[in-house]
């Protein structure tokens, strides 16, 4: 009775705690959905990574634990393969070539058609694009002429950045076109240049460190692309990590090794993913 | 094209300010005539608005003295120097845009010493300049913040301290004050006079606020099409308009029907002296300022025996100090300008009789008096 009182004496009270109720209500199940999409996702990645982690520790009997496996990856040496090491550093080395490369290429032609051919920027978006378009295999059957003309079978595997470097322009081309969007280009070069700057220093010190975000995601996704690459250096006869990997598990099947590895890659990517989370985050916090 | 002598609180000036010409500029866009044969002369550490319509030409002569964008034709001097071919780098113009341009990466006081930085100033002076810059501004204490830490009013003082920094030549600024709320628009308004006239530097300033041009500006340019229309102090744009155009831009005028007759304008039974005396004699149409409009409350209640200047009024709009009166006139609607003191003693429904004070009137022949009122908030 006491509520039914309260109710009558008080209609917009009663109309007003109803929506909080249903806010509230509705907030929960959200939530609630929230927590069951990130499990099952988080599930769904953690799982492999949890068995790769487990065959990686594997002892020499069933049962047991060891590091053996991690502490091979710097020595171990498979039947008709290169040392494990060799191709880890080819492949990191790699890395940083593909990175270093994209980065003096696209950063400053991307900005440059931004500010003075605009004209331009269709165009090289289609050709920044077109990769994705072309399957590796159609890719490697073209630069494989190429290739054989460079005699690439007396070169050292480190000439697969050409490639890796086209094979990673629309991820970067993607990030950095996203990190120009996200500025007032015209605005900013204009403010230098009648403070002076030239367009060298308008390129550099204004425009690019405001793209410092998105030149980092250029990075790790090119840098992650050539990490987990093994379709082309497979091909063109190259060694890398995973075609390193792939001859292990051909020739000298030691899972151990294999999954130590693997792991370790797939780690070394999330540490670089981690440290650009934090970088892009104080980034945030203090800019 | 008067020039009106520039008053200055100070002569405390870093440079001296210098003349700036711009002679004959043309700019076109395809079809499209931005500028066309533009003249236009800044005396020495005066401040000329340019005021207009979207796609007048404003910004457009801004960005080709700035340097930002190149003319067709004709050439640019300042303080005697060509540099209708030198790079917007060289041409040593302080800018504040629009749009907020400082950088993001940046502190305050990085920003402001950017410039002097471009210049090889050394750190201890690019200090002490950018301290001294932000403190003309009121902002020395935001020194060491980040622009996305501050107002928008804020960030604008830094880009004109920015601006000032370099000891530009010239200072160029596009509209401002137009992405601020309206007090934030008046206080800044205010500052950007007061240290114009301390610097005493050369400046043109574009906006397409009447208002704000109105009251910043030793000169105002209203500009229509690529074309100056007029170019005259605040009070002889809003007093003396060289064209109908002006007048109906700068400032609300109504437009009532009239006849010319000796070199005077007969509006509603009420002889009105002309602004161009030659005009001939012929119907017109009269743009009468709705200040020069005064009302009485002593008109008869009926229509019956009313004349030509009797109506009723159906709005009263408060203003502040001051208040508009929408007054029916019947064939015709007016608008009148009086103080909020007297508006306040009127009221919707009520009969009055309209008196229009004698001062020179523009008129527009054979033009359309349908739109009573015009220049709408322009």
């Amino acid at each position: 009775m006491a509520a039914v009182t309260a109710l009558s004496e008080a209609p917009g009270a009663e109309s007003a705690g109803r929506p909080r109720g249903m806010q509230a209500r509705r907030r929960r199940r959200l939530n609630l959905f929230r927590y069951v999409v990130f499990t099952v996702f988080g599930l769904f990645f953690l799982v492999p990574l949890l068995a790769m982690a487990r065959f990686s520790l594997e002892g020499a009997t069933l049962g047991t634990w060891s590091l053996t496996a991690w502490k091979q990856i710097a020595s171990y040496q498979g039947t008709g393969v290169p040392p494990l090491i060799s191709s880890i550093e080819i492949t990191l080395e790699l890395a940083v070539i593909t990175c270093a490369v994209m980065l003096v290429l696209l950063v400053p032609t991307m900005i440059w058609v931004r500010l003075r051919v605009r004209w331009l920027a269709r165009t090289m978006e289609f050709l920044c694009l077109l990769p994705l378009t072309i399957p590796a295999i159609a890719l490697v059957v073209g630069l494989g002429q190429i290739y054989n003309k460079l005699q690439h079978f007396s070169l050292s595997a480190l000439m697969l950045f050409w490639v890796y470097v086209i094979l990673a322009l629309p991820y970067a081309y993607q990030a950095l076109s996203a990190g120009l969007s996200a500025i007032d280009v015209e605005t900013l070069s204009e403010a230098a240049r009648s403070l002076g700057a030239s367009w060298f220093t308008v390129m550099m010190r204004v425009i690019a460190p405001n793209m410092r975000q998105a030149i980092l995601n250029a990075l790790l996704l090119t840098a992650s692309l050539v990490l987990g690459e093994f379709t082309i250096a497979f091909l063109l006869l190259y060694n890398n990590l995973q075609v390193e990997l792939y001859s292990i598990s051909r020739n000298t099947p030691n899972a151990g090794v294999l999954f130590s590895t693997s792991l370790a890659a797939l780690l070394l990517t999330f540490v670089l993913l981690l440290i650009l989370s934090y970088a892009g985050r104080r980034r945030r916090g203090r800019g | 094209m008067t020039s009106s002598p520039v008053t200055r609180t100070s002569a405390d000036t870093a440079r001296a300010a210098v003349e700036v010409r711009l002679e004959g500029l043309s700019r076109h866009y395809g079809p499209v005539v931005a500028l066309d044969h533009l003249d236009l002369t800044l005396q020495p550490g005066e401040l000329i608005a340019l005021l207009g319509p979207s796609g007048c030409g404003k910004t457009t002569t801004l960005r080709l003295l700035a340097g930002l964008e190149d003319a067709d034709t004709g050439r640019i001097t300042v303080g005697g120097r060509d540099l209708t071919r030198v790079s917007a780098a060289k041409r040593d113009m302080g800018m504040v845009f629009q749009a907020y341009s400082l950088f993001p990466h940046m502190t305050v006081r990085q920003n402001v010493a950017f410039g002097l930085r471009l210049r090889k100033v050394s750190a201890a002076q690019r200090d002490k300049r950018a301290i001294e810059m932000l403190d003309l501004v009121g902002l020395s204490t935001q020194a060491d913040r980040y622009p996305h830490q501050l107002s928008g009013g804020q960030q604008q003082r830094v880009a004109l301290a920015r601006a000032l920094a370099i000891e530009p030549q010239v200072l160029l600024l596009d509209e401002p004050l137009s992405a601020l709320d309206a007090k934030v628009r008046a206080q800044l308004r205010d500052e950007i006079r007061r240290i114009q006239l301390d610097v005493g530097i050369t400046t043109l300033f574009v906006t397409h606020d009447q208002e704000e041009a109105l009251a910043i500006a030793d000169r105002v340019g209203v500009m229509r099409e690529g074309r100056l229309e007029q170019l005259a102090p605040p009070t002889e744009v809003y007093s003396r308009p060289a064209t109908s155009f002006v007048a109906e831009f700068v400032g609300l005028s109504n437009r009532l029907a009239g006849e010319v007759r000796g070199g005077e304008v007969i509006v509603r039974g009420c002889r009105l002296p002309l602004v161009e005396r030659d005009t001939p004699d012929g119907q017109v149409v009269a743009l009468v300022r709705p200040e020069a409009v005064s009302l009485a409350s002593n008109a008869p209640e009926s229509e019956a025996g009313s004349g030509p200047l009797t109506g009723t009024v159906i709005a009263i709009t408060f203003l502040g100090a001051t208040s508009r009166v929408t007054v029916d006139l019947g064939d015709t609607r007016v608008m009148a300008q009086l103080p909020t003191s007297e508006a306040s003693a009127l009221a919707a429904g009520s009969r009055v009789v309209l008196a229009i004070r004698p001062d020179p009137v523009l008129v527009s022949a054979g033009a359309d008096p349908a739109a009573a009122v015009a220049g709408e908030e322009a």
